[in-house]
């Protein structure tokens, strides 16, 4: 019986199993030589807000990130493989296991949204959009998972990465441009705004 | 079947950390907390308040602070531009009482650091554990003949945020059509480097509209400055810098851009090699550490030296001195390199009053100039401490300006995440 199996067994053993995985999110940090995690997060809140929630109107939210997305864009941002304006520059400050740690930090972090100024008739094509092209990876609407968080970003970052998307500048996922394509062949240029709309409107 | 995913591995692990760590440390009373007190209410005082209590909830911590309002020096210059209203760079200070700052409305007038006492004008004095000093930067009025506080009403430095800029922003708007505004900049070190020349574009951007033919002239004590090629480069694409037509002209120190004297009843300003006269004067003056460094003897030289592991004064132990007035070196004295001190900071006396070691520190500073409606600029830098020569040094490979010829696409999204940057910076220290 495999570990993660028998801790979901009884009411006993969810408490075992809550415990390791308690010591499991603090291991990365424990782990770390040099500036802590949280150390190396704080420095972010300027742009990106306390903890990660940024009041906008731009910079995105990096709270309750899947930890993998985190260090997937810090990677391309380092490698000058992701269109920035001034990430490119930051990201190269720091070693993988300070990405790493920085990435456990706001995963952890919960996620506060603020209400945006969005177009209702917009949003609601959007969601229909987003019901029969994206919810498969962007699941919940585009709440924070392993394919980003788009529920309740900031709209202008949502806008940046599309257009960076679309014209090349930002390596664009073979079945993720063969879904925008079906969105735009449905909605044309109304498309793309249309989800925005849509994810700008959760909150 | 019951899924588990990584997600829910995350809210889990988060949930229960806060949990433990509440049943581990039951909340102590209030009265054997240490106390700190921070002096003055800028951005460093305020995010080491607010850093303090939520690194340790249990702190008592006082925040002492001249003025009831926080009017933020970063995005003055787009007031002057008439981009923005004095108004929503004003700020009170709610939320960090929400966060269990006690705020005191009061002067200082020392720190006495063997009693561990602040002394005040009118609230007494008030003892510490740990005391923070953040008291920004003060003028050196000796600098300029004929140019002091008084004189500074009518020809503002507007180097603080507050009515000299608004008293700039009317000046501007009253001068005559092809009027001439002189921008006297500062030597180094000052707060804001990159500030005089950024103000030079912004107030080219509301003349630009309104009175086309006016002149902006900077004098400069110094050859070069803070984000140089950007500047010439955004200033020509934008206001024909460097062309018989330019809004913007620069002197500097080898042009004989160093003034020394300025006459207020003419405004004619003496500089090295010929005078200048103009409808609008702006003076920055040099600077050196607030009044309160000084009279709390926290000043070798202009500024405060600090361990820079922790930012505790050289001269007085449990004394913090953050942001401006501190040596810094190699950060430059900015609004992000003092919200990032003041973690730093914050960090190192909680770990203190739990007799644990401060940590390895870590800074970060970014910095923009928006220079027209949609051209925007940024420096970065994330820096490192080397301990054996006690110097905060920039990462090598990493940081540095914004690309030269970028596209009008780019230059425009630096414009929205300066915006950002400010919103954020404000809601990290205030909100």
């Amino acid at each position: 019986m495999g570990a993660e199996k028998m801790m979901r067994n009884d009411k006993m053993s969810n408490k075992v199993r809550n415990l390791l995985l308690a010591l499991l999110v603090l291991l990365p940090s424990a782990a770390l030589s040099g500036p802590s995690g949280q150390a190396l997060a704080f420095t972010c809140a300027g742009c990106h807000g306390t903890d990660g929630s940024s009041v906008g109107p731009s910079s995105p939210s990096i709270a309750a990130m899947d930890p993998d997305v985190f260090i997937d864009a810090m990677e391309a941002y380092k490698r000058d493989q992701r269109n920035a304006t001034i990430m490119n520059r930051i990201a190269k400050g720091y070693s993988d296991e300070q990405i790493k740690a920085m990435a456990w930090f706001f995963a952890k972090q919960e996620l506060r949204l603020h209400a945006q100024k969005t177009d209702q008739q917009l949003a609601e094509l959007g969601e229909k959009l987003h019901h029969s092209h994206c919810e498969k990876c962007h699941e919940e609407g585009g709440r924070p998972s392993d394919s980003g968080t788009l529920a309740g970003q900031w709209m202008p970052y949502l806008d940046y990465s599309m257009q960076d998307f679309i014209d090349g500048r930002r390596p664009y996922p073979r079945k993720m441009k063969r879904k925008v394509d079906a969105a735009i062949k449905e909605l044309g240029e109304q498309a793309v705004p249309a989800l925005i709309h849509y994810y700008g409107s959760q909150h | 079947m019951n899924k588990f995913n990584r997600r829910d591995f995350i809210r889990m692990g988060g949930g229960l950390t806060l949990a433990s760590s509440s049943l581990l440390f039951p909340t102590l009373a209030l009265a054997n907390s240490p106390r700190v007190v921070i002096v003055g209410g800028g951005v460093g005082g305020s995010t080491a308040a607010k850093y303090l209590r939520k690194l340790n909830p249990n702190l008592k911590v006082t925040l002492i602070e001249g003025k009831k309002e926080y009017t933020s020096c970063f995005m003055s210059n787009e007031v002057l531009s008439g981009d923005r209203t004095i108004d929503s760079i004003t700020f009170d200070y709610a939320g960090l009482k929400r966060h269990g700052v006690e705020i005191v409305i009061d002067r200082v007038t020392a720190i006495e650091p063997t009693n561990k006492q602040v002394a005040t004008v009118d609230s007494g004095t008030f003892d510490y554990d740990a005391c923070v000093v953040s008291p920004g930067v003060d003028f050196k009025w000796e600098a300029i003949e004929g140019y002091d506080a008084e004189v500074a009403e009518t020809i503002p430095h507007a180097w603080f945020a507050g009515p000299q800029t608004v008293t700039l922003r009317r000046q501007i708007e009253s001068m005559p059509e092809g009027g001439r505004v002189i921008i006297v900049a500062p030597p180094n070190p000052y707060k804001c480097p990159p500030g005089p020349y950024e103000r030079a574009a912004q107030i080219a951007m509301y003349c630009k509209h309104h009175k086309p033919r006016a002149k902006i002239l900077i004098l400069d004590p110094k050859d070069a400055f803070s984000k140089q090629g950007l500047f010439r480069q955004g200033w020509s694409q934008l206001y024909g810098f460097g062309t018989e037509n330019a809004m913007i002209e620069w002197v500097g120190a080898a042009g004989g851009g160093t003034v020394e004297e300025l006459d207020p009843s003419t405004r004619t300003l003496q500089a090295e090699i010929e005078e200048f006269t103009a409808d609008v004067i702006n003076i920055i003056p040099p600077q050196k550490a607030g009044k309160v460094a000084f009279a709390s003897d926290l000043v070798e030289g202009d500024w405060c030296p600090v361990n820079k592991r922790t930012f505790e004064s050289k001269r007085h132990p449990d004394v913090y001195v953050l942001g401006d007035a501190s040596s810094a070196a190699k950060m430059p004295k900015s609004a992000y390199a003092a919200n990032s001190q003041a973690k730093v900071a914050a960090a190192a006396i909680v770990a203190k009053f739990n007799g644990a070691d401060p940590g390895d520190p870590t800074f970060v500073n970014t910095c923009y100039s928006i220079l027209g409606e949609a051209h925007g600029i940024s420096v970065a830098a994330v820096y490192t401490l080397d301990e054996a020569t006690n110097t905060i040094l920039p990462i090598k490979g990493a940081g540095g300006l914004s690309p030269m010829d970028a596209s009008a696409e780019q230059r425009k999204r630096e414009v929205s995440f300066a915006h950002s940057w400010f919103k954020n910076v404000i809601n990290d220290m205030l909100g």
